[in-house]
Formats: structure tokens, sequence, C-alpha cells
């Protein structure tokens, strides 16, 4: 319970803290270079440099964290990714040699490259297949509900729910995991799915899908509501029947809004990490990047340089994506 | 699509029935750990948690009372009692060897090894009768095979909660939360009214560079910052993981969507009630305080859902800038732990998981309409 106190008083001190900044770095700024008296010519000059100044205490704390929390960090893992294990002997490229050389990191990549074509295709088609159904149904706000609640469960969570799921029981007794029940019930033998190589994969997968299906159907139901009704009018007046109408007509309006989806999943994919150390840490081939990372990190004290330089790789796979999204930012602003 | 639907068809029928199935499949995984979690742990190790309305049967082993309770009738030496000790359920089968434990049905006398006889009654009595007097100390084993009614208890969350440390994670969970949800709020939105409002050179450049941090992998930051931590622990001499430290790095984590999802917002403001506000003889900082802060409050709520789910949800940053200790161990840590140590007690994982999901699913389902408008912000915007 103290620490509660503790946090409160951080998060009050810390609110009050920033409130003094922008108040006092604000009142001396304004009690330097006064423009509200005195002689006309020197006022206005004082207040055009203080609205030059201005702006940047707005901006300060923000940049400070930043800088230190996302800036830095990418130069450092950079440099760090030509150094040794404890980061403080130059060793060039050979961390990168390595890399291209080591088993565990081509699975890894291949894994993920497999998430990277599932998870964004399945949660984008089930979450436009749900959105468009949803909308003529007339509970379809609570299914909606419904099928986004994944998305406030963590990684974690999701795990140990999934890891029910795929419980597994030797054959002939009973089997307290749903899939492996309902193989059974038909006939099938159980297997402890999670341990069987190349399908593991799609059943760590599945899981990602379930969280963010929810996610892409709200973003999809609201740009399908966004469609202008006489385009729909026109295709039914020509006789479209319904799959065409959704296929021909209002899919390609909304193809905007399915890449903003299945970039944002993809990123999302690129990172994911808890699932796989939850589920299996990376055994029985399952390992991705994030956690092949995370894993040399820490593997026999830790290898800044491996690590960094398998964050360099993470990092590269965003990139076509961030200089999409920075491009689109720019469009936008300018066609504002 | 409004004209699809009104064209009464058994379509519409397929359309209510394939909403229903998607919505069972997606909502079965949460409602069987939550039914799991209720259930009594010997039930739900044995059987499904969609038989949790029916009765089950266990196999179980018990005891006879010790020999000094025996009674002598007529020349024979008898024990007796109930084998379930007050627990519910009816016996259907029993056995006096371990290689047999069903070999009787209830209420059949079997013959033991030595020569003595037993007799399980369905409903747990017990009768061993033997000719010479029972020896040893301790009672004769039985073996039973019991249909027990459906049972639930919250047992389960009183046990995790006292014995596995979740009561204290929980408070370390929020303790981590509510700081770094609420700190990086009034920094974001200042950065995102000069942003937004302000005319200064390299606005522009800033904006993309915050479009472009959005994106980072997390995964760069963590061994700089780890590195940063451990050396600035040495010269203060404070140890390298603290609540501090990890507040500074959801804050700072947090800050490009904040920034994002906030100057989107204010850049939508009306653009005349500046002017005028301006006209008047108002600072800047007056405008951002007395009117751009309070009709913001739509983006700064869906940031703090988004940021508070976030942070309560996170396993990495907690695993790497905070403790092993029970002092630091957040919920999501503690259920990574959990199924490391306790990956087949069911009764545990269930009813840990179920603690830590049921903050978010709160403040989701209380909060949904602020969550939804903040994605449709980040998002649709650009499409």
């Amino acid at each position: 319970m103290n620490q509660l106190v503790f946090a409160t008083i951080t998060m009050v001190l810390g609110v009050a803290g920033c409130a003094a900044y922008f108040l006092a770095s604000n009142w001396i700024l304004d009690a330097i270079l006064p423009s509200k008296e005195g002689d006309g010519e020197r006022a206005i000059r004082n207040l055009r440099l203080a609205n030059t100044i201005r702006p940047w205490l707005f901006l300060a704390p923000a940049l400070l964290a930043l800088g230190v929390y996302l800036f830095f960090p990418v130069v450092s893992s950079l440099q760090l990714s030509f150094f040794g294990r404890s980061g403080e002997e130059f060793v060039g490229l050979s961390n990168y040699t390595w890399m291209l050389g080591d088993g565990e990191f081509h699975e890894s990549m291949l894994n993920n490259m497999l998430w990277l074509v599932f998870v964004p295709a399945a949660a984008t088609f089930f979450g436009l297949v749900i959105a468009a159904m949803t909308d003529r149904v007339w509970w379809g706000n609570i299914a909606k509900s419904l099928i986004f609640m994944p998305m406030a469960i963590s990684f974690i969570g999701a795990a140990v729910i999934w890891k029910f799921i795929y419980d597994y029981r030797e054959e002939g007794a009973e089997q307290i995991g749903l899939l492996n029940a309902l193989v059974v019930f038909f006939g099938g033998e159980p297997q402890a799915w999670i341990t069987v190589p190349f399908y593991n994969n799609f059943f760590l997968m599945i899981i990602l899908v379930w969280i963010q299906t929810g996610f892409a159907m709200v973003i999809l139901s609201a740009a399908l509501r966004g469609i202008p009704e006489e385009t729909i009018e026109a295709a039914v007046i020509d006789g479209a029947n319904g799959l065409q109408i959704f296929f021909k007509i209002m899919v390609p309006q909304i193809w905007g809004t399915i890449a903003v989806v299945w970039t944002t999943i993809t990123i999302l994919v690129l990172k994911v990490f808890d699932i796989v150390l939850a589920m299996t840490n990376g055994q029985w081939n399952t390992q991705v990047l994030a956690n092949l990372m995370f894993d040399w990190m820490f593997r026999g004290g830790g290898d800044f340089g491996r690590g960094a330089t398998i964050a360099i790789v993470i990092m590269v796979l965003v990139i076509p994506i961030m200089v999409w999204n920075i491009r689109r930012a720019n469009a936008e602003m300018e066609g504002r | 699509m409004a004209a699809a639907a009104s064209a009464k068809s058994p379509l519409t029928w397929a359309v209510h029935a394939g909403v229903l199935f998607l919505v069972v499949i997606w909502t079965l995984p949460t409602f069987g750990l939550f039914v799991s979690s209720i259930r009594d742990k010997d039930q739900l190790a044995v059987s499904g948690w969609w038989t949790a309305l029916t009765p089950s049967e266990q196999r179980k082993i018990g005891r006879s009372g010790a020999p000094d309770t025996q009674v002598e009738e007529n020349g024979k030496y008898v024990l007796e009692g109930n084998v379930l000790e007050g627990e519910s359920g009816e016996i259907t089968k029993f056995g006096v060897r371990s290689q047999q434990p069903s070999a009787f049905d209830a209420g059949a006398t079997a013959e033991m090894p030595r020569g003595e006889m037993m007799t399980v009654e369905a409903n747990g009595d017990y009768r061993l009768v033997s000719d010479e007097p029972w020896t040893g100390s301790r009672g004769k084993r039985i073996f039973y095979t019991v249909t027990a009614p459906p049972r639930f208890t919250l047992e389960n969350y009183a046990n995790v909660l006292r014995a596995n440390g979740l009561a204290q994670s929980f408070i370390n969970s929020l303790t981590v939360t509510i700081p770094s949800t609420v700190i990086p709020i009034l920094i974001a939105a200042f950065a995102a009214y000069a942003l937004a409002w302000m005319k200064f050179p390299g606005r522009a450049l800033l904006i993309a560079a915050v479009v472009g941090l959005l994106v980072v992998p997390l995964q760069m930051s963590l061994i700089p910052l780890l590195r940063l931590y451990n050396e600035a622990g040495l010269i203060l001499g404070v140890p390298a993981k603290t609540y501090v430290g990890i507040w500074l790095a959801h804050t700072g984590f947090g800050l490009p969507l904040a920034i994002y999802l906030l100057r989107n917002y204010i850049a939508g403001l009306p653009r005349e009630i500046m002017e005028s506000a301006k006209v008047d003889g108002a600072s800047d900082f007056d405008i951002f305080i007395k009117i751009v802060l309070p009709l913001s409050f739509p983006a700064l709520a869906s940031f703090a859902i988004f940021q508070f789910l976030w942070v309560w949800n996170d396993l990495l940053v907690a695993m790497v800038f905070l403790g092993n200790g029970d002092d630091q161990l957040v919920l999501t840590g503690r259920l990574r732990e959990l199924l490391g140590s306790r990956g087949g007690n069911w009764e545990i994982l269930t009813a840990s998981a179920f603690i830590s999901i049921i903050v978010p699913l709160i403040v989701f389902f209380a909060l949904q309409r602020y969550l939804v408008r903040g994605l449709l912000a980040g998002s649709v915007k650009g499409g």
C-alpha cells in the first residue's frame, strides 16, 4: 500500500512539476521580453522574439523524453551492433556475419515471414467480414463489442487462455483442453499442439489474430459506413448481388483503410514477443526475432552486441512502413 | 448495404447465424478461462470446463480410521466411518488395492489381501471387519471412485491472492500504471498544441519525426536504455531497477502516440476560436490552458485509455526495467513466472490470468467509446 501512496504522490508531483515548468518558463519569458508596455517598436521586437522562443518552451519536455527514450537508443543500438558482448570492444561486422550464419536466426526470420503473411491477412480478412456482417444485424454493436474485447487482454493473459485450449492429456485420459476434446470427440488422436513443428507456429499466430481482429473490425466498420450510399444504390439498380456489391463496390473504396489496418498489424507482428515467450519460448521451431533478441540480451549474462544487431534487423523491416506513414501524414497535412 | 438487408431473404438469417457463430468463437476462450477459474480444483483437473454443470467422476484414495478406533463386535474387530469426510458426492466403485481401484461396486463386500472384509456404501460409509485385531498406526487405504456434483468456488482466487503473491503484484501493476498514464498527457498536450497551432521553423520536420517514432520497435530501445540505467544507477548510487525508471520509460515510449493523437485532434479545433482569443489579447499559454485543454478532453481520454491498457498489459518493459522481486513483479510478469513454475496447475493459472485481465476488461467496457474514437483518429484519417 505504501507503494501506491508513493505512486500517487509521484503522479501528482510529476503533473505539478510539468505544470510548474510550463507556467514558470512562460512567466520568465514574458518577464524578460515584455511586449505589453513600453515603446511600440521595442514591444513588437520583443513579441516577435518571444513568439520564436515559446514553441520550444512548449516542446522542450517532450523533445527531451523522445530524445532520451527513442532517438538516442536508435543511434546507440546501431553503434552497439558493431561492438562485442559488453559493448566495449569494436568488432566490425562480425555480429552481422555471425547472424547470417546462425541457424536460430534463419529460423526466426522464416517464422517472422510466416507471421507477417498470415496474421495481418487473417486479422484484416476476419475484421472486414465481421464489420460487413455486424452492420446488418440489429445487435451488431453488442457483437462488435464482444469481438473487440480480446484487444484489452494482455498477450500473456491471452497466452494462458489459449494454452488452456491447447492443453494436452495422454490418449485415453479425459481431455480438458477444448481443442483436443473436439479432436477426440470427432474420433481423432489428441496432440500436444504447440510442440508439433511448423504447425505450432499457426497455433501461436491464431492468438494474435484473435486479439487483432477486433481492431481491424472497428476501423474497417467505420470506413464501410463512410462509403457513399449512391455507389451501392447504383450497383443494386444494375442488378449486382450482395457479394458483388461487397467485393467490387465496397472493398475497392476502402483500400486506403485496409492498407492502414494491414500495416498497423504488420508493425505489431514484427514486435511480437510475449506470446512466443509464454507459449514456447522459441522451442520446437517457433523462435521469432523479438524473442531471439530478448534471449540474447540476457543469454549467458547478456550479449549486447548480438542483441542490438537483431534489433537493427527488426528496425530495418519496419522502415518501409515508417516511410510510407510519414509520406501519408505529410500528404494529409498539405491537403488541409 | 441497407438495400441488401431490407430484402428479407434467407441470407438475413445466414448473417445472423454467422455473426452469432463468430461471436461465440471469439468469446469462448475467455469464457472458458473464467468458468475454469471458479471450478473446484479437483474437478477442473479431470474434466473440461464445458462439463462444469454435470457431475464429475474422480478417483480418490482415502483411509479408514486408525486401528486405535476399532470396536470389538461378537469377536470380530470392526473399523467404521465415512470415507468422504463431509465432502459431497456419491461413490460408485471402490477397491482394496492400487492396481484395481474400481474392482467393486458400491455396496459390495470385498476381500482384502489378508482375508479381512471391506464394505463401502454409496454414501461413503465403510465397514472393515477382521478376525484379528487391527494393528499399525494408520488406517487402511480405501480406493474409490466418486461422482461429485458440480461445485463452484472462489477458493482458487483466495488461494492465488494469498499464496502466489497476486495481491502484491496487483498493487505493483497499479503502481507502475497510474503515473505512467498520467504524466505523459500534460507533456504531450503542450507539444501537440505547439505542433498544431504555433508557427516555427522545422515544424513539419518535427511532425514527420513523431510519425516516424510512432513505429520504432521497442526492441531498439531496450539495450541502450538498460546500459544507461545501469550507469546512471552507479553514478547516483541507486539501484538500476526502480519504479521511477519505468515511469519515465513508459512516458517516453507513450509520447509519440500521445503527441500524434492530440495534435490531430487539436489541429482540428476551429480556427476562429483561437483567432478571436488572440485578438482579445490572450497569449498562446492562456489559449492552451483555457481553451484547448478543456476542448481536448475526448482526445486526452482516448490516449489515457490506450496508455493504461498498454502499460497494464506490458510484459517486455517491466521485465527489462523492473526486478524479479516480490516488491516489483507486476501481474504480467507474475503470470509468466507461474506459467513456468505451475504450468500444470490450471486452477492457479486460470484464476491468476483472470485477476490480471479483469481491470483492463472493466476499463474496456466502461470506456469503449473513447477507445474506438482514439483508434479511428489514429488510423482512418489518412485512408
